[in-house]
């Protein structure tokens, strides 16, 4: 379970979802998208095309040819201990190939996001129908997606509890700007909201579904529109990853020189640790992102 | 025996001493009653294969049981028809109005409590992690409660021990979490408390261990035993070192 907090004007965590979508299809998953504002039908129209692995290498090792030319060579008075360690990778080693890259000026084309089977739940159309659910007490909005969800989890094989619909495939599941106000929750307009249970029961749900099934989830949150702070501590605990991004657009990190080629950061707030005593901890800690004209970088 | 243990974690990630102590416990030859709220079956099982210990034997031979929490949730959720037994979900509170979590309560005396054929040594209760519980809609009292009367059961009439795990984050707006986590520590005879360095992340030094005697509890006037020890976590093991001497600087 992926949890993504938007940046301020959804910008970058929308190309991110849509990243996520699109590397579902390019894999052949199914994919199930939710969300209380953009029609599933457009935002699936708008993924970016998967770029063609020649010209993407030869983009990849310019850069990667350039950052080694910076070599520092002034020796460390202070940290003397740390000059005989291996400088930082700046860049993904292009030997290893672990999902594709995107070329987000141009979108995919209809013969390869119709490719894959579907899914979507889109609010609005939702709120008509008034089938009887158990809520456990939560906003109806998120029951409803969660019965929805469960429903297809179910009925196509993808919790392999019907032996003959048995699935190889994975569901990759995209829900875009929970807790906003198009999903009938005062979280993130009210200091003092109304439930502040129903989206952390939301999650917990979510996640019973994800571990019991081939499932993946990203899900996008305006978090900094929550007011209440306690609510994302309980977050961060039940989501599995937990990732933040953060535009300089309007900020006054927009004018300092050690910001200039990029266009925010990346806070990596959780990672997780799943059937393990260790968890996979990278030496990087401190990463920004930067969109230019074809690719969505972070570094 | 009758020991109440408090596992705590402060930017960090307290989960391996739950680890330890499940297949501490199994291999001890308790009966555990392991109250799992955020993680599946498997991964407990695939890391208690790592330190030696079989969950699936030891649910088939009725040592343990399991409550794995996420799916008690969905049965609850999206199950079409009551339970056959009659029996209430451990996790109804859910469901209702008042945070009352009494059924829980039952789940876990009932699982505890010794049928004639068992020859198991003394209960334990084991839970991860108690601060989900406030998520699901449980209030601190409720929560508090549950706890009270497991120790009540657990460590006094049936002379067992309880492990429970909490989070905690220093300068933490959620109150009702500080609450519990409080007032915990003032009941606990023991208390485990893991947190990450505070210069941050370290590859060789995973975090610091705070162990805390709560003798005083026991009114004879002496202060609380605190060791302080440094840990690094490895695939199948942690190791413990005084702090400064983690292997990397020797």
């Amino acid at each position: 379970l992926v949890f993504t907090e938007e940046d301020k004007y959804g910008l970058y965590s929308n190309l991110l979802f849509k990243c996520f979508l699109a590397e579902g299809v390019v894999c052949g998953h199914d994919l199930f998208v939710a969300s209380a504002k953009d029609h599933p039908d457009n935002i699936l129209k708008e993924l970016p095309a998967p770029l063609l692995d020649d010209t993407h290498r030869n983009e990849l090792g310019e850069e990667a040819t350039a950052v080694k030319s910076e070599d520092f060579q002034d020796s460390m008075k202070i940290a003397w201990r740390y000059q005989n360690l291996p400088k930082m990778e700046a860049s993904p080693t292009t030997s290893t190939k672990f999902g594709h890259y995107y070329d987000v000026s141009k979108t995919m084309s209809p013969e390869l996001s119709q490719s894959i089977k579907w899914h979507s739940f889109y609010l609005p159309e939702e709120l008509s129908s008034q089938p009887k659910m158990k809520t456990c007490n939560m906003n109806s909005a998120y029951a409803r997606l969660l019965h929805s969800l469960q429903r297809i989890i179910y009925q196509e094989g993808f919790d392999g509890s019907d032996p003959q619909k048995k699935q190889k495939n994975i569901l990759r599941i995209g829900i875009q700007s929970l807790g906003s106000m198009l999903w009938g929750d005062d979280i993130c307009s009210s200091d003092t909201p109304e439930d502040i249970h129903s989206l952390t029961k939301f999650l917990y749900v979510l996640r019973g579904l994800l571990r019991k099934s081939l499932s993946a989830c990203i899900i996008t949150v305006p978090a900094h529109l929550i007011q209440n702070k306690a609510i994302m501590e309980r977050v961060t605990n039940l989501s599995d990853t937990v990732v933040g991004l953060e535009s300089f657009i309007g900020s006054e990190r927009e004018t300092n020189p050690l910001y200039k080629d990029y266009h925010g950061l990346v806070h990596v707030h959780q990672i997780p640790r799943l059937n393990s005593l260790i968890c996979d901890v990278s030496d990087t800690k401190d990463l920004a992102f930067r969109l230019k004209r074809k690719l969505f970088t972070i570094e | 025996q009758g020991k109440f243990t408090l596992l705590r974690d402060t930017r960090t990630d307290g989960s391996f001493l739950v680890h330890h102590f499940l297949s501490f416990y199994l291999r001890a030859g308790c009966k555990v009653c392991f109250v799992a709220l955020l993680q599946s079956f498997s991964h407990y099982n695939i890391v208690a294969q790592k330190l030696g210990v079989s969950l699936t034997a030891a649910r088939e031979r009725g040592q343990l049981v399991f409550l794995e929490g996420l799916k008690s949730c969905l049965d609850l959720l999206f199950g079409e028809k009551e339970e056959q037994s009659g029996q209430p979900s451990p996790l109804q509170f859910m469901s209702e109005s008042s945070s009352n979590l009494k059924a829980l309560f039952d789940f876990v005396r009932t699982s505890l409590t010794p049928t004639g054929s068992d020859s198991w040594k003394g209960p334990v209760l084991l839970v991860d992690d108690l601060s989900v519980l406030l998520s699901l809609g449980a209030t601190p009292v409720a929560v508090l409660d549950f706890i009270h009367y497991c120790r009540v059961a657990v460590c006094s009439q049936l002379k067992g021990n309880v492990v429970v795990l909490v989070h905690s984050n220093e300068d933490s707006e959620d109150e009702e979490n500080e609450l519990v986590v409080n007032s915990l520590c003032h009941h606990s005879d023991l208390i485990l408390w893991v947190e990450g360095l505070a210069t941050g992340f370290c590859k060789d030094v995973h975090g610091q261990i705070k162990i805390i005697r709560r003798v005083s509890l026991e009114l004879t006037a002496e202060q609380d035993h605190v060791q302080i020890y440094q840990y690094k976590i490895q695939d199948k093991n942690v190791t413990f070192f005084a702090r400064g001497l983690s292997a990397a600087v020797l």
